[in-house]
């Protein structure tokens, strides 16, 4: 802490610490006129937000910290924050100053972490946010009297209506010349003694470089098992741990209970020495802001009202997702496809053309119609986080998800996934306990998301019958309800399983705040939802594009000349008559059409009734296709799909349905298109396309037995509605676990799954039908 | 002595002791919820667990039945 002229004008790092919802985001978007940088901290999925302090005389970096309730941290939320408190994180300098922010309506639990932070040694400024709050509910809170308690300037502010943000602002300009504040003295004496004593002694223990001082030590001993301890066992090995072990020994028996001691004696301190500072209405008078959640909480967590509010609100959630996106990824998909065409015809028919347009654009399109889906979700979840239901859900679920071993939080995240698993991983960011998460984020893409429906749907009009079972139900309706219900049925088992192998732990304790209800900040939730949709785009976006890339090399290589000679000489034949039809009324043709589009010029240029213009056009079409499809199913794809043939038989597929599925392991919806082009119908076909209907209806084996029947159809559909047959959640799981050991996990239970769903479904229904 | 999942809807109480030596219970704690502090019991979800409840009349949390059952509490005359 010099205050040498030099570092006093140097730039200088503040972090905004508090506990949960004390309104840190929003003080620092006042603080910093909303200019932050969003990034992630290094290996973990914890948000890192800095910008820069606004109308300041020298650069000030402003960090707004997950929040804590305590340095005894808890989540991974906590773990960062505590760690960039003390300067721990590699990736993040130490701060040179700390604003505590603490809600004035719920003063004494705030401080409980502000006194924690006076132990440090950093210039410390307490923000006493929420004034407003703690006014309107009769609380008089003497300022200046508790700066004095606490050593530290004390600023009311109410960041909403940007009340006392100048006055904090000024404070933090100076914050690292500010004196460094003197620890509270909170604990009893034995405490203090061994204290001092043990970082005496782990001072001769460590090796040179890691020190412990008494602040240190004194986390040690309060910290059973924390990270405190962690850390120094792990430098100075055994004898560590035996002097720590020790040392909370002769507290343990002088009478002190570790684990409640640092609780018990700050909460002392604080009605001691703050209470005096804080008016309290009368014993007895209710707060105004208890009053309005209270009744609110009345409604929205009701037995009956609740539970239809949560189910109507999940709806209309889901139905966002699900419906409202649709004309916004409709509309990327048509701007992708249309640039696609530009640049198709841009750039020379040839290899290039194609990277271009079915690599590249297509790849990058495939990223971007996941677009509109993260926007909605996140608007949705920030709104309701902002408004305070997001606890009230998790409330109302926790119930039903602890019978799998995950807790109420798992819900949105699960229900999300039914539209699309990325935004629903992204969102289980919410879920404190670091194994809940995992699991929930295994098992998110086995909930039916909507790029699954053409395939049930192409599969469930080609051969399931269209009569009804029990008089009303429809027969196509039960087997696509039943395609849902097969990836909610097998998430139950799976994530039953997780929690007891891979990612046992006890059932968590489920301990949330359920904080006051407010009005939503509209610039808060767009900020959030516009930074959630940015990091998709960068994170995920590599890699579904380095996929779609690789993909696309797989189907176009090799290119045999002979297929290209095959189309030629086919093209000639067919052109034949129609040439000689035009020659028969006198037009001479220099150059016959090579193509459909050949065909078309010619037309446009000569009018003439003598030749159908449009069935010779459609009859090179076809022909194209035809070399479409040769060239695919003789390219890489098509040889691994027939390597694959003899694993894919016991489902009932033959090569080239494997190669359908094998194309479609990057993004599972592009399978349409894919046997589209396989059956010989070029790229463009889509789910509703009765040609291809027939086609598939026509399909055969080699010895001339239907290729399709409702057996084939069910164990397709299963396995697409068990796979992970999607790179942009491969990419997102990597992105939110931090290694690529949760992704292919997934990759690979899934796959087996598939495989094995497929087979049964297959051989049972073959047997039953 | 009751405990905290014992109480009715709507009835307060002040902590008594919280039993078990974990990190819960000194979460638990380190919220305020310390001997001595006053608690209201607000209500349950609607499929019977978790419960909500309010400390010191300020802030509301909800925890588990099983988790309430760890702490004592004497009921408000
Ligand atoms: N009445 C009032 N509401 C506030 C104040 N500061 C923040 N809020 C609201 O409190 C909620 C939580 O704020 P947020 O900044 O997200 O808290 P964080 O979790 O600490 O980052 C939001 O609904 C804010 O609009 C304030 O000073 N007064
Ligand atoms: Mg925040």
């Amino acid at each position: 802490m010099t205050n040498s002229p030099q570092t006093a004008a140097a730039s200088m790092r503040v972090v905004l610490l508090g506990n949960p919802n004390t309104g840190k985001t929003t003080l620092f978007n006042a603080l910093t006129g909303h200019r932050a940088r969003v990034g992630n901290y290094a290996g973990v999925t914890v948000e890192k937000r800095e910008g820069p302090l606004r109308d300041a005389a020298r650069a000030v970096t402003l960090v707004d910290l997950p929040g804590t309730y305590s340095l005894a941290a808890h989540s991974a939320d906590e773990f960062v924050a505590v760690e960039v408190l003390l300067g721990l994180r590699r990736d993040t300098p130490r701060p040179d100053a700390v604003v505590v922010v603490a809600d004035a309506s719920n003063l004494e639990r705030n401080l409980f972490l502000a006194t924690q932070v006076l132990d440090l040694g950093l210039p410390t400024i307490v923000a006493l946010n929420m004034i407003d709050v703690a006014e309107k509910d009769g609380l008089r809170i003497d300022a200046a009297g508790l700066s004095l308690a606490l050593g530290v300037p004390v600023v009311p502010t109410n960041a909403r209506d940007r009340k006392g943000v100048t006055e904090l602002a000024v404070r933090i300009a100076d914050a690292d010349r500010l004196p460094v504040p003197t620890a509270p003295a909170v604990f009893p004496p034995e405490f203090v003694a061994t204290r001092e004593a043990l970082a005496t002694e782990l001072a001769g223990l460590l090796p040179a470089g890691t020190a412990c001082d008494a602040f240190a030590a004194g986390r040690v001993l309060l910290e059973v098992d924390g990270t405190f301890e962690e850390r120094l066992v792990a430098a100075g090995g055994e004898p560590v741990r035996a002097a720590i072990g020790r040392a909370r020994e002769s507290l343990e028996t002088a009478g002190h209970r570790l684990r409640a001691l640092e609780a018990r004696s700050r909460y002392q301190w604080i009605r001691t020495h703050v209470a005096p500072h804080v008016k309290r209405p009368a014993a007895g008078t209710r707060r105004a802001s208890q009053e309005t959640t209270e009744r609110i909480d009345r409604v929205l967590t009701h037995r009956i009202w609740g539970s239809l509010i949560f189910l109507l609100l999940m709806g209309l959630v889901f139905q966002a997702i699900y419906t409202w996106s649709a004309p916004l990824m409709d509309g990327i998909e048509g701007v992708f496809a249309l640039l696609g065409d530009w640049l198709g015809g841009m750039l020379p028919e040839g290899a290039l053309q194609s990277l271009v347009v079915n690599g590249i654009v297509a790849g990058v399109g495939g990223v971007m119609v996941f677009l509109p889906q993260i926007l909605v979700l996140f608007l949705f979840i920030a709104l309701l986080e902002d408004v305070g239901y997001m606890a009230r859900a998790a409330f109302l679920m926790d119930r039903l998800l602890s019978r799998f071993g995950l807790s109420g939080r798992s819900f949105i995240p699960m229900l999300s996934s039914f539209a699309c698993a990325i935004p629903g991983i992204m969102a289980t960011r919410t879920i404190e306990n670091p194994r809940d998460r995992l699991a929930t984020i295994l098992i998110a893409p086995l909930m039916s998301c909507s790029a699954r429906l053409p395939v049930y749907t192409l599969m469930i009009a080609a051969f399931v019958p269209e009569g009804t079972v029990a008089g009303f139900l429809s027969l196509q309706g039960l087997v696509l309800l039943g395609m849902y219900l097969v990836g909610i049925g097998v998430s139950a088992p799976v994530t039953w399983i997780l929690k007891r192998t891979l990612l046992k732990s006890r059932t968590p304790n489920f301990l949330i705040e359920l904080p006051p209800y407010r009005k939503p900040l509209l610039s808060n939730v767009f900020s959030r939802m516009v930074d959630r949709g940015r990091e998709f785009l960068v994170r995920a976006g590599t890699i579904i594009l380095a996929v779609a890339i690789v993909v696309w090399a797989l189907s176009y290589y090799p290119r045999p000349a002979e297929v290209f000679e095959r189309y030629e000489s086919s093209v000639a034949t067919a052109n034949a008559p129609y040439l000689t039809g035009l020659a028969s009324v006198g037009v001479a043709v220099d150059e016959a059409p090579g193509d459909a589009a050949g065909v078309e010029a010619l037309a446009d240029a000569h009018e003439t009734v003598a030749v159908d213009f449009a069935a010779w056009a459609e009859e090179l079409a076809a022909l194209e296709f035809e070399r479409d499809g040769e060239l695919l199913r003789r390219s890489a794809l098509g040889t691994m799909g027939r390597a694959i043939e003899p694993l894919v038989r016991p489902l009932g597929w033959d090569w080239r349905i494997g190669m359908a599925a094998i194309a479609s392991f990057p993004a599972r919806e592009v399978v349409i298109a894919v046997l589209g082009v396989i059956f010989d119908l070029g790229p463009e076909t889509d789910e509703e396309d009765p040609r291809l209907k027939e086609k598939l209806q026509a399909a055969e084996w080699p010895d001339g037995r239907p290729l399709f029947n409702l057996p084939v159809a069910l164990s397709l559909m299963v396995f697409f509605a068990l796979c992970l047959q999607c790179a942009a959640t491969i990419a997102i799981i990597k992105r939110e676990t931090n290694s690529w050991r949760w992704p292919l996990f997934a990759f690979g239970y899934m796959t087996a799954l598939a495989y094995i769903g497929a087979f049964l479904v297959y051989r049972v229904s073959s047997l039953l039908l | 002595m009751p405990t905290l999942d014992e109480l009715q809807t709507g009835e307060a109480a002040t902590v008594t002791a919280l039993e078990g030596d974990d990190t819960y219970v000194q979460r638990l704690m380190e919220l305020g919820l310390i001997e001595g502090v006053r608690v209201e019991f607000l209500r349950r979800a609607p499929m019977g667990d978790p419960l909500e409840i309010r400390i010191d009349n300020t802030f509301r949390l909800s925890l588990r039945r099983e988790d309430a059952r760890r702490i004592a509490v004497e009921r408000a005359s």
